[in-house]
């Protein structure tokens, strides 16, 4: 698909955020040549493909910490480079894979940055902000925890602290990448329940995701990439197909029900050889 | 109420009363603070106004309290006049040095995420050093008022050329830049060691430079440094909030809305500024930039909105405090202040540490 460049104007309803011929490069190395992607309003969307096939830099690149080489990154039909920069920050949350977590800061401080978008040098505290934070903390649940520092924490609860950072920042756009990794299975389960209250709260949320099971069961809609390209992009049972299981991730795997939700759940075949224990 | 996110709570619930990781740490208080923050800064206030008494009416002559009194209400000997008057310039000039210092230490403590940071990490300390003994050994330059405008330069000059080599290509990381700061640094060192082992005369005026002092201090010099300070402490200010961002990652910072590229020239730009101006106006001066961030956050916190004011107050009050110790401790002789710096930070900041109450 190819998208024009600028959106007419006037159109209906002007919010849209997408990648237009993106090609976006680490060093010399393109990773994405001439990427489209239009981010599907009020949904919540799992990107989901092998390692290394570009998903993060898809997100980096929307959230413009990586800067095509060629083409766009579109908000609202104009090029993310000719926003400023808080304007964007009050429409675009990023939960980067490893953020750092300055020693000695505490929950609630951490939230609280969260706020800096709204901020200009003349004024550094609104009005507004402690609700916003306690809001954050109240929706995430960890507004027990406050007032204790984050590096003490749990992963489970630390990604809770960083996604209410992200909720204080009240974008209409959020993208995570990766947010489930090295947590526990409730844990994991816990970031994707947050991901569709922030979608019921009419937010637009991306994630890249490793489990095509939970992202099949969790996200609205999936984006499947595979080296650089958008491979299939639908609902989950639109899009998840044993073909394409063994096309993009090389598995060899047989679709079922789940049996919570009916949604398409991916089964790996067992190798040939491999011994059955029935008891 | 986001949907299903009680039951969830009960399912996996946060502790009702966490116990504080570090029992030290009181509960209740934000941002691992033990006083208000407020507090802190009218602590902070007080300790600077203590330490200006204490320069004004202390110092290496001895002087009773009633006739510096008198000269401060308008009357009093001629004699004792020219003596406060000297006091009150080296307390000014003291005041405005141990802040710029302080605020130069922390923005280079925020840029890099280095808790090691300090001023002479971009080379400020050693530029100004080899301009100054390059000045005398071939420029007949022999030391005295027109120190500042060698070593402005010279401190100038060694952060351009750090900030050229170690601009990094096409990555955000500050490593580089650290790199090229230790590497400019160690060559100016050598130069320095070089000139002054081989020109006896060389080495004579640099050992009056390399300790930084307070003594002959001028309003003179603080005019010539005056708006290269000024201009700092504007930089400084501006970029403290963005601070609080890229101590999140440089991600993070951008996803927030800072311009990270320009936070960090900004912000080297005026931790250069203040430090090239301190260090030109009274020498070099250590621990200051080092210690005072690592205090001023075990007072007031993570946020450099709040740092930054704390950091002016006690890196003033330090140094005043220091140049205080400096000049009543050996009368009539007065020591350099840069050697009581240490001397007195040095405890004070392992204190601090050993307390836990240090965190980067």
């Amino acid at each position: 698909m190819s998208a024009p460049l600028t959106e007419p104007i006037g159109s209906a309803d002007p919010s849209s955020l997408r990648l237009a011929g993106a090609t976006v490069a680490y060093a010399e190395r393109p990773v994405l040549e001439g990427f489209d992607l239009e981010v599907s309003r009020g949904m919540f969307t799992a990107v989901i493909g092998p390692n290394g096939c570009g998903k993060s830099t898809m997100l980096k690149a929307l959230a413009r910490t990586l800067r095509p080489r060629a083409g766009a990154a579109l908000l609202d039909g104009r090029p993310l480079a000719q926003w400023r920069s808080k304007a964007i920050a009050r429409r675009i949350a990023l939960l980067p894979q490893d953020p750092v977590v300055p020693e000695g800061i505490t929950v609630k401080a951490l939230v609280a940055r969260g706020r800096h978008p709204y901020h200009s040098p003349w004024r550094q505290w609104l009005s507004g902000d402690d609700e916003v934070v306690a809001e954050a903390l109240r929706a995430t649940g960890v507004e027990q925890i406050a007032d204790r520092p984050v590096a003490g924490l749990s992963g489970g609860q630390r990604q809770r602290v960083w996604i209410a950072m992200i909720l204080a920042q009240d974008t209409e756009y959020v993208l995570l990448d990766e947010p489930t990794s090295f947590l526990d299975i409730a844990h994991q389960i816990e970031v994707l329940h947050l991901c569709q209250d922030m979608r019921d709260q009419g937010r637009t949320v991306v994630a890249v995701l490793h489990d095509l099971n939970q992202a099949a069961r969790y996200a609205d809609h999936l984006v499947v990439m595979d080296a650089g390209r958008i491979v299939a992009e639908g609902s989950p049972s639109e899009v998840l197909h044993a073909e394409l299981v063994a096309e993009v991730f090389d598995l060899q795997a047989e679709i079922a029900e789940d049996p919570q939700s009916g949604t398409p759940m991916v089964i790996p075949v067992r190798r040939a050889g491999d011994q059955v224990i029935r008891s | 109420m986001p949907r299903g996110s009680a039951e969830r709570a009960s399912a996996d619930p946060v502790p009702a009363d966490p116990a504080p990781a570090d029992p030290v740490r009181t509960p209740g208080r934000d941002d691992g603070r033990r006083l208000p923050r407020w507090t802190a800064l009218v602590l902070a206030a007080g300790l600077l106004v203590v330490a200006c008494l204490a320069s004004l009416f202390l110092g290496s002559r001895e002087t009773d309290l009633a006739g510096v009194w008198s000269v401060l209400r308008g009357d009093g000997e001629e004699h004792l006049r020219q003596v406060v008057a000297a006091r009150g310039a080296r307390t000014v000039l003291g005041a405005a040095v141990g802040a710029a210092l302080a605020a130069s230490g922390l923005i280079i403590q925020g840029v890099t995420r280095n808790p090691l940071g300090e001023p002479g990490l971009l080379g400020v300390t050693s530029g100004a050093s080899a301009a100054v003994v390059t000045a005398t050994a071939f420029l007949g330059f022999s030391g005295g008022a027109g120190t500042v405008w060698v070593a402005l330069p010279g401190a100038f000059l060694a952060v351009v050329v750090v900030y050229l080599l170690g601009r990094p290509a096409g990555t955000h990381s500050v490593v580089p830049l650290i790199l090229a700061g230790a590497v400019i640094s160690a060559v100016l060192h050598a130069y320095i060691q070089a000139m002054i082992l081989t020109r006896p005369d060389v080495f004579e005026s640099y050992r009056h430079w390399v300790v930084g002092s307070l003594a002959g201090a001028s309003y003179d010099a603080l005019a010539a440094v005056g708006p290269a300070l000024l201009l700092g402490l504007l930089l400084a200010a501006l970029v403290a909030p963005g601070l609080n961002t890229l101590a999140l990652g440089d991600d993070v910072a951008t996803a927030l809305g800072t311009r990270v590229g320009l936070l960090r020239v900004g912000s080297i730009l005026a931790a250069t500024l203040l430090a090239a101006a301190a260090t030109a106006a009274v020498g070099p001066i250590a621990f200051i930039g080092l210690a005072v961030p690592h205090l001023v956050r075990a007072l007031v916190g993570t946020d450099h909105r709040w740092q930054l004011p704390t950091c002016l107050l006690l890196g003033a009050a330090l140094l005043l405090g220091s140049d205080v110790v400096a000049r009543v401790i050996v009368r009539p002789q007065e020591l350099m202040v840069g050697v009581i710096t240490a001397f007195l930070g040095a405890p004070f900041l392992l204190w601090a540490v050993r307390r836990g109450m240090v965190t980067t």
